[in-house]
Parts: structure tokens; sequence; C-alpha cells
């Protein structure tokens, strides 16, 4: 027997770790230690319910374990076979317990490929992965094949890169390989920092050795002999867990000198980010490696002709990478046969916001966002009403309803006024307002801004006031044409892809939600109730009896009256946290 | 383990580590094994069903017969323990009783191996919940 329990940092932050110690305990202690084997595991993608624990052979699949349910798990289903009903998925709709994570919503219309291994192989034992058929790709390729079929085989596989771009994978590696130098370098780029997203994390937390085997793949072909990871420092599971797997696989001569005997030589570093967005971006990437300030630079020249130190360098994002060994196993056809026209394979996607099952999914490209967020993510929290849906961070856009039935690819989703992404994607309900929603990514996008051109630098910024004038109930008409026209210029005239798409957010709020920004301007109104500067919070005399609970939970005081009265709000120092909304059991605050 | 000189290294070395996760793949897909559930309630356990488990897992293991060894709860069948349901791929799930290693070694030889009923089936007098 085997229990699998997930070591990926989202379930170490609710002690699966401890839980970890305490389940070994507790086989010590009965004598079970050597028949039952614990397994730390990567990430199984339901983080909303973690910590994880899968027991096998008869895949009970437990939620929200706590260090202290280790001695029910042993005592109870492994020592007298009883499940621990309480520890079971509760299907939110049916409210039946299931068991086996088969039959939940939320994996049945999943196909994990980048994810394959994640959840499933101790990632820090590199013979779980060979066992996994680990490095055989990269054998395969090394002695089989030139490095030109191989290229072949990512391009016809239609794989395109997964950080959110979509250039075409095989493409970049071919451009890479005709560029003449005595050194080339292949560069990972880990450095995910939409908001709200952790695809890459995981796969590095659950599967780093694809994505070493993947870089050495991406080696051979394009001649490179050194491979680098750019990862962000806030990663320290990743980290800790890439350096194991990259000292693993030198000791097995699966890195380094001679590989497979053919004589090729690669090996892989690890550079550390300071967790700047716009070093994301490729040409500040290769800058910030170098030591230099993470600024981009003006393309052409691309990296594949002069990239790290001057050198042809490839640049591919995790998530890339870890379906290179795949294709190479299971061939280019069987790859291209999952998805739309244009869009091959599967996307990870970080499942965040209103939405009841919060984590990590893959789909194959074409799902509709319906699919995603009502099938798999369980619908929206609380049975509030669905309002937008936020695809491709700082650079994406807002979908809504209209949107719902789109199938899930690259082209599609920028059609829609959207983006892919990397892959975070943040469910909204009815409380959401959409021109703050547009002003956080603005926020976000000033912050992380480089400041080199100035478009960015401060176009953004004042693309920024006006969204906080609007929500503060000051904008006027000639307001939301300033966004629109400053929107454009921004797009066109910024050096780097943080530039050009961050306007993303207020053109599709602005295409999708219009009735909103009118109703901040014209009539000072947010709909949704969240502009705390167009919002007063009210006494409604009818139903006040006078209880205090309002006066005695308000944090600046000011609400007075007396017991069994009427109470009042003092309006000029209210700061409209709401608490008293909360407080009141009679119905007696309201919003207007 | 040495260093990875060749492909067929890693090809062997592949074999060699297989049964650490062959138990994780073939949960995957379990309606592709014969399954094998010994009732491990106290009344089996009291009757020597952990002997019977570990005879199965050894014996299959030792005949080469790839199938996945669980235990289970009490089928209810109390009276008749250690009991043992086999279930073969693509067929209806039989439970046998009175189990000793004489009985486990003919399920294995008789009904695994060449699907032919023997003595010692009990009849199934329930339905489960997902019929």
């Amino acid at each position: 027997m085997q229990l699998l329990i997930c070591g990926g940092t989202g379930c170490r932050a609710s002690e699966s770790n401890v839980l970890k110690d305490n389940l070994e305990k507790e086989l010590k202690k009965r004598n079970l230690q050597d028949d039952v084997q614990v397994v730390e595991t990567g990430c199984f993608g339901f983080c909303e319910k973690g910590p994880i624990v899968k027991v096998l052979p008869d895949n009970t699949f437990y939620t929200e374990v706590t260090p202290e349910d280790a001695e029910r798990i042993v005592g109870e289903h492994l020592v007298k076979g009883r499940q621990v009903t309480d520890l079971l998925y509760t299907d939110p709709e049916k409210k039946e317990k299931i068991a086996d994570s088969k039959h939940m919503d939320f994996y049945k219309k999943q196909i994990r490929i980048a994810l394959r291994n994640c959840g499933f192989i101790d990632p820090e034992n590199i013979d779980d992965y060979i066992a996994r058929d680990g490095y055989q790709a990269l054998g395969k390729v090394i002695t089989e094949m030139t490095p030109e079929e191989a290229i072949n085989e990512i391009k016809e596989s239609g794989l395109r890169g997964r950080g959110g771009g979509g250039f075409p994978a095989g493409l970049k590696w071919e451009l890479t390989r005709k560029s003449q130098a005595d050194q080339k370098y292949v560069v990972c780029n880990a450095d995910e920092g939409d908001p709200g997203a952790f695809m890459d994390r995981s796969i590095l937390e659950g599967d780093a050795h694809s994505v070493l085997e993947a870089m050495a793949i991406c080696g051979y072909c394009t001649d490179a002999s050194k491979g680098l990871i750019y990862i962000r420092a806030e990663y320290p599971l990743a980290i800790n867990r890439l350096k194991k797997s990259i000292e693993q696989a030198r000791e097995y001569g699966l890195l380094g000198d001679n590989i497979f005997g053919t004589g090729f030589n690669f090996d892989v570093e690890l550079r550390y980010g300071a967790g700047a967005f716009v070093c994301g971006e490729e040409t500040a990437l290769i800058h910030s490696m170098e030591g230099e300030r993470g600024e981009p630079t003006v393309k052409p020249p691309y990296p594949s002709v002069s990239g790290y130190k001057g050198k042809p360098t490839t640049v591919n994002n995790v998530e890339t990478y870890a379906n290179v060994p795949v294709i190479i196993n299971k061939g280019a056809k069987w790859f291209a046969s999952i998805g739309t026209d244009n869009s091959k394979g599967t996307k990870v996607f970080a499942l965040a916001g209103k939405v009841n099952n919060v984590g990590l999914i893959e789909v194959p490209m074409g799902t509709t966002l319906r699919e995603v967020i009502f099938d798999i993510g369980g619908g929206v929290k609380d049975g509030k009403k669905f309002k937008s849906v936020q695809t491709g961070g700082p650079s994406g856009g807002c979908l809504t309803e209209k949107h719902l039935d789109t199938p899930i690819d690259y082209d599609n989703l920028i059609a829609s006024g959207s983006m892919m992404g990397s892959g975070g994607m943040i469910v909204m309900d009815e409380d959401d307002c959409m021109v703050s929603v547009a002003k956080y990514y603005l926020d976000f996008t000033v912050e992380e801004s480089c400041g080199k051109c100035s478009p960015c630098r401060i176009g953004n910024k004042r693309l920024y006031e006006i969204l906080d004038k609007i929500t503060k109930g000051e904008g006027t008409h000639e307001d939301l044409d300033k966004l629109r026209n400053l929107s454009n210029v921004i797009m066109d005239a910024s050096l780097c892809g943080l530039g050009q798409t961050s306007p993303n957010p207020v053109m599709s709020t602005m295409d999708n939600f219009w009735d909103e920004y009118i109703a901040h301007v014209e009539k000072q109104e947010c709909p949704a109730g969240q502009c705390k500067d167009l919002l007063r919070y009210e006494v409604v005399p009818e139903n006040c009896v006078g209880c205090t609970a309002c006066a005695r939970n308000c944090p600046v005081n000011c609400i007075s009256g007396e017991r069994k009265q009427v109470h009042e709000i003092d309006q000029s120092v209210c700061i409209k946290c709401g608490a008293c909304y909360e407080k009141c059991k009679f119905n007696a605050i309201r919003i207007v | 383990m040495g260093k990875v000189k060749s492909l067929d290294d890693l090809k062997k070395m592949k074999e060699e580590v297989q049964s650490r996760i062959n138990l994780r793949e073939k949960s995957d897909h379990p309606e592709n094994q014969v399954q094998v559930k010994v009732a491990m309630a106290t009344c089996g356990i009291a009757s020597g069903a952990k002997e019977i488990m570990d005879y199965f897992i050894n014996e299959l293991d030792k005949r080469n017969i790839d199938a996945i060894v669980t235990q289970t709860g009490c089928m209810g069948y109390c009276y008749a323990e250690p009991t043992v349901e086999i279930t073969l791929p693509g067929k209806e799930p039989v439970v046998f009783g009175y189990v000793d290693t004489k009985k486990a070694d003919e399920i294995i030889e008789e009904y695994i191996k060449k699907g032919e009923l023997i003595d010692g089936i009990i009849p199934v007098t329930y339905k489960t919940i997902d019929e």
C-alpha cells in the first residue's frame, strides 16, 4: 500500500509536512512501516481542499486532512479497512461523498500532459521519474534522431509557447539552431509573475526532472551545452527540488559530459530573479541574468540570434518544456490530435477567485470557459451570479457571460479581447466592480513597469489616475474618451509586451461593462457596491431596535444612539468599512 | 546504481525501478487488472485474513500475475470468514468464503489463471447503490 501526500507549497502551508511525519509515526507505532510507503508528491491541483492524501491501491482521496487526522487514517483505513468518511470530498451539488478522485467533476474533464507526474511521483526521487519513462525521450533524441528530426517533431506537434505569447516552440528552436556561434544557451523562464498564477511553480515542485530533460533535448537540437533556469527567489520549495533534481541527474550521468555515451554535453544552472514582473519578458530576463538591470530591449535582434551574453539563446517557459518529453515519446501526431486547429495539446490553468474549486487544472485546448468554471471549478462561490472571468493576468482582459461558450485557445481569447497569458484564471461574481478590477491591474502594472519607455511609465500612471477618479465619482465623459485614446497610444508605442498589453484590462472592461463605467460617471454610483467613495451606510429607522451591536463594532465610533432607541451614523466620520452592516441582525443598515 | 551510459542502461534501470510506481499506475485503471479484495474487518482478521492477504500478495508476485491486492471492510459474511472477493477484468466480482492458504492456491490456479469457477462461492445477496 502507498499513501501519497501533496507536498506542494499550498498544502505545505496547511501543514502537510507535519501530517507526513505524523503518518509515519502512526505507521511505526503499528509496525506497518514496511508494508505502507509514504510518498510526498507534487501538487494534485485540488488546492481548495488541501492538504490532500491519496490512499493506494483503492484510490481513496482524502481532502482537508489535518496532522491530527493521521491516527484515524492509519487506525481506521489502513488497519481496519474503513474509509474515514468525514475526510472524503463532498460533491457541492449532489451533496454526496465521493471516495475515488476519478468520479469527481474536478478531474473528469482534465487531461494531464504537463502535469502528468504532479501528484503521482515523489519529486525528490529520480527513480520515480525514470519509472515513468523519464529521460527516455532524451535518450531517444540523442541516440536515434538528428537535431533536425527532433525539431521537426516539435514543429509538427504544433506546440506553442505556454508563457503567454504562443510562439511556435519548434520554430524558435530552429531559429537558434540556424544561428552560428561557438556557444549557445538554453534558458527556462520560471519567472512566473501574474497575480494568482502558480502553474510553473507546481510543475517545478512536482516534476522538475521533466523540465531538465526537455532543456537537454533543446540543447541537443540547438547545439547548446549550457542551460539556465531563471527562477524567482520567492519559490524556495521549487528551487530546493530543482537543486536536488539537478544533482541526481548529474549523479546518474543524465546531465553533464558525454550523456548516453554520445559525446553530448549539457548541464543546467539556476539563476535567481528578485521578483520583478518585467523580467518575465525574455530580453529583460536575459539582462537580469547577465547582472544588468532587468529592462527589455528592442527586438530584433531576437534572443535566438543574440541572447545571453550576446550568444544565440532559446527561451521557453516551464510548461512548454514539460510538454516536450511526452511529445517525443508519444509522437507529434498524438499531441496534435488534442486541441483545436491552431492550438494543440493542453493548457494548465490556475483557477482562482470566487470559484468553488480553486486549484490547478489542465484541460485540452478548445474546452469552453463554461466547462472550466462550472464543471471543473464547481461554479461560483456561495451561489452568487457569475459576472466575469479574467484571463491572462495584467496583460489579459475580462470576459463575460457571452464568452462562456467560446472554446479556449490562443486565437479565440485574443479575438474576445483577452489573451491566453500564462494561465491565470480569476473568476468574479456580481459583487465585483469592474472599474475597480481594471484599477487593481493598472496599480500592478504601474508598480511593475521598469520605467525605461515613457508610454508605459507615464501612460499607465495616468490611466490609473483616471480610473481612480472614476471610482471616486469624479469622472466625466471626457475621462472615458481619454482612457480609450491613451490606452491605444500605450499599446502602440510601448517597447515591450508589458506596456503593449497593460491597457487590456481597461479596454476589455470598457467594452464589456460600459454600463458600469457610465453608472460611475453619470450617477456617481457603483452597481456592485464596491467603490467606497460612492457608498453610504444608513440606518433604516423602522428596523432598528437599538441593540447597539453596530455602535459597539464601529472602529471609528461614528454610530450614536441610546439603548432601544434608533441609532444614527455620522457620515462625516464613517470610513465605510461595512462592519455595522455585517453585524446588524435586523436588516437595519442599508447601503445606498 | 551506476551511471547511465547508454539508452539501454536507462531502459534496464527503468525495469528495475518500475515496481516503485506500479501500484500507482495500476490504481489509475483498476478495471484492467485482476483485483483481489480481502475482507479485513475484525471478524476477518480474527479468522486469519491477514495471512491470506500476505499469501495472495506473495504468491501472485511469485507466479507473475499482475494483480491488485487490497483490503476491504466486512462484507457481511462473517460466518464464512476469511472472505475474498475476486474481480477478473470485464467480469462480475465473485466472493469466496472460508479461504485458507489451500483454497487461496486453488483460487489462483483455477479461477484467476483459467477463469474456472470452483467450490466455495458465496452468492451475492445484495445490490450496491451504484446499480
